[in-house]
């Protein structure tokens, strides 16, 4: 029985390429919170029905998303720094800019939390209290949103963690999922964006300690790369997912996606933040 | 422990159910991998052979940089093709960049110094042996490479199956140039690479499980054509 | 291809003379056996000869690539069958396929090897196995065939097998160049002799006169048996 399922299952993979579901499609860079929460499972099967045009995603830090995107490799990018990608705007590169959803990022610790920051609702209070005691802290370390996030948390803690290199403050260079299991490993601390940690399987005794400042808003937008500079990027297609996704389909779309229940993403294309 | 053994479970029900997901990720992996061995060997083999023969100034150079190549790191291997590909790079209007064959030429190129310096080890032996009565037949270091190819057949099996295991366990070159797209670029060891970075360790451990019995199977079922072939013909 | 001349040559390894100054004619006829002790530098004259090496001093014509064909002391055989041993050399020869498949057939009769033609060749025994190279050899259908102490590892039994090869082959009016160091095989095969000593032709005599009684005393000793180096 075993071996008949997996001979069916081989034998017609083995002599053709799979064809692409659709001739038509577009390649969106995106984040890995964005994809390790299930999002795009949810709603593109949704946009492809409506416009025939498929999306591939390629999940990367929002840093390296926007390199992508420089590099003409995507049609469009859906990230999470904003002023990265204003950056990316003003040089050129694509645009304009379109807000599409928020939710927020979390900071998890040890459930001993050494630093004793459970039930601050004030995050920089809490970092200050982690610098403090010299508490571990993972920090992605890879130009992603969350570690640009991060970063500027830092700074309205007045801290530069920069000096704690090597000691408690511990850069991984890596996506949220490495992170989170590098801080179950070592009993640090470290800001997750809550969909992943949501999502996150390997928690051990890592918890959820501070939540709900207003400075933890996460918002990701989306952007379109610039046919212009890159004459392979396939413009029209890539108009035409902004339009949906920024839309009232899209956009309950994403309201829609829930986890356990709970809403991950809240779709915000109509407010002008 | 309990991870482990979940894994164990969880590898079990996965080609218990022929999980059609799986299937699609592990399918893609092999063809992906062939592929890439198919070109590996027509540009390898005959590199090999002839390095084994042939004298020439500069042979001594090849030969060295083969060696060093067969260490290059997979991320390397994959920066360069992700170069090459990108919509920026000298072969951008291909389009193959996040696809299966920007896999295929990635694994491809980090294997064909792998087939080309093992198969020159192992032809070179053949040829102590064949050289003189080879020259003796009139035979030139052109005509002697086909003939080795085909006299170390049964010892380039083993060096094909170096190629395709190193192949098929690489992760690095393949999730920078295919970009992990699921149901697209997904194969079997960036999907360990996925459900790893989402914790879920027993997942990935099964998957890996999976394509290590696959790859066993590879090996085995390879191992005993030689078997059969060498019976046959010595 | 006959006449063979070879007229002063010298061959050195690594600074050392293993051939110093030989000269000698090979025309058609009857074996020629080429003599000496272990060292004298019997291997390499034959390897010279046919065209594996190239001479430092001295000169070998006609000037081919490779002159007639060869059998080593311990037979080269392809990973093959042996009918695709036979066949490999004539192909390369430009031998035309029907003809090929002709002439297999009857090198393969001619050695009593046709009923293991679909064979894997190296899993023949050691004297089918050089039966075999003298077959493929002979298909080749040589003017002069040089043999490399062809029985040095066979037993008695394979050693008068491979002699009465040789002497068919040589009936048809192939000329047989040979090493060896086993003096009751030179007077069963020899027509000359080339008496080799030190890198130099020390004699070079019919068979009939040599073994009667060597010119040189060098020659003498060997046929006594005491000269061993």
């Amino acid at each position: 029985m075993v071996r008949r399922s997996l001979l069916l299952g081989l034998l017609p993979a083995g002599l053709a390429w799979p064809a692409a579901a659709q001739d038509r499609f577009i390649t969106l860079a995106s984040t890995t919170s964005t994809e390790q929460s299930g999002l795009f499972g949810h709603i593109l099967p949704a946009f492809t029905r409506a416009s025939g045009i498929g999306v591939r995603v390629v999940a990367l830090g929002t840093g390296q998303a926007l390199d992508v995107g420089r590099r003409g490799d995507a049609d469009a990018l859906l990230v999470h720094d904003k002023a990265a990608e204003e950056r990316f705007v003003a040089e050129g590169y694509g645009g304009p800019r379109r807000q599409v959803m928020y939710n927020d990022f979390v900071l998890i610790g040890p459930a001993s939390d050494p630093a004793g920051i459970a039930g601050t609702r004030d995050v920089a209070e809490a970092l200050r209290r982690v610098s403090a005691r010299r508490a571990p802290f993972v920090s992605r370390g890879d130009r992603s949103g969350t570690h640009a996030a991060e970063l500027r948390l830092w700074q309205e803690a007045g801290i530069d963690p920069v000096r704690g290199r090597g000691q408690w403050y511990r850069e991984v260079g890596q996506g949220m999922g490495p992170a989170l299991n590098t801080a179950a490993a070592q009993e640090a601390y470290l800001l997750s964006d809550r969909g992943t940690w949501l999502a996150f399987r390997n928690r051990q005794a890592l918890k959820l300690l501070v939540e709900g400042d207003a400075r933890l808003l996460n918002q990701y937008g989306i952007l379109a790369v610039s046919a212009q500079r890159h004459p392979g990027v396939k413009a029209r297609e890539a108009q035409t997912f902004i339009d949906w996704i920024t839309a009232a389909a899209g956009q309950a779309a994403i309201a829609g996606y829930r986890v356990n229940g709970e809403q991950l993403f809240f779709p915000n294309a109509g407010s002008s933040k | 422990m309990q991870d482990l053994g979940s894994a164990f479970m969880a590898a079990i029900a996965l080609v218990r159910d022929g999980d059609a997901g799986m299937l699609a990720i592990l399918g893609l992996s092999l063809r992906v991998s062939l592929a890439a061995l198919g070109i590996a060997a027509v540009v390898g083999l005959p590199l090999g052979a002839l390095l084994a023969v042939a004298r020439f100034p500069g042979r001594r150079v090849v030969v060295v940089s083969l060696n060093a190549l067969m260490g290059l790191p997979p991320v390397v291997a994959g920066l360069l093709v992700y170069l090459l590909l990108s919509r920026s790079g000298p072969l951008g209007h291909w389009g193959l960049l996040f696809t299966p064959g920007a896999m295929v030429i990635a694994q491809a190129v980090l294997i064909t110094p792998i087939l080309a310096a093992l198969s020159r080890g192992v032809l070179e032996a053949l040829w102590e042996e064949y050289a003189e009565a080879l020259r003796s037949f009139g035979a030139g270091p052109w005509r002697a490479v086909p003939t080795l190819l085909w006299d170390g057949r049964f010892a380039l099996l083993t060096v094909l199956l170096a190629g395709f295991g190193r192949a098929s366990a690489e992760v690095g070159a393949v999730i920078l140039v295919g970009g992990n797209i699921e149901g697209f670029t997904r194969t079997m060891t960036t999907a360990i690479a996925l459900e790893t970075s989402k914790g879920d360790l027993p997942l990935a451990l099964a998957l890996g499980l999976v394509l290590m019995v696959i790859v066993l199977g590879v090996n085995a079922l390879a191992q005993v054509l030689r078997d059969v072939a060498l019976r046959r013909a010595g | 291809m006959l006449p063979i001349r070879a007229e002063g040559v010298s061959y050195a390894v690594g600074g050392a003379a293993i051939l110093d100054g030989v000269s000698l004619t090979i025309a058609p006829g009857a074996p020629m056996l080429i003599l000496g002790p272990n060292g004298a530098g019997k291997s390499v004259l034959l390897r010279l000869l046919h065209g594996l090496l190239r001479p430092e001093a001295g000169r070998i014509t006609p000037a081919a690539a490779i002159r007639g064909a060869m059998v080593f002391q311990r037979p080269v055989l392809l990973r093959r069958s042996v009918l695709a041993n036979l066949r490999y050399p004539m192909a390369l020869a430009g031998v035309p396929r029907a003809e090929r498949a002709r002439r297999a057939e009857a090198a393969l009769a001619e050695v009593g090897l046709s009923t293991l033609a679909s064979r894997p060749a190296r899993r023949l025994s050691g004297g089918e196995q050089q039966r075999l190279a003298l077959a493929r050899a002979a298909a080749l259908e040589p003017q002069v065939l040089f043999l490399d102490e062809p029985c040095a590892s066979l037993d008695p039994a394979a050693t008068r097998a491979v002699e009465e090869i040789i002497r068919r082959i040589a009936a048809r009016g192939t000329k047989i160049v040979m090493t060896t160091h086993d003096l009751g095989q030179a007077r069963r095969l020899a027509g000359e002799v080339v008496f080799l000593h030190r890198g130099r032709v020390v004699e070079a005599a019919s068979a009939e006169r040599f073994f009667a009684g060597p010119a040189s005393a060098e020659g003498a000793a060997f046929l006594q048996g005491e000269l061993l180096w």
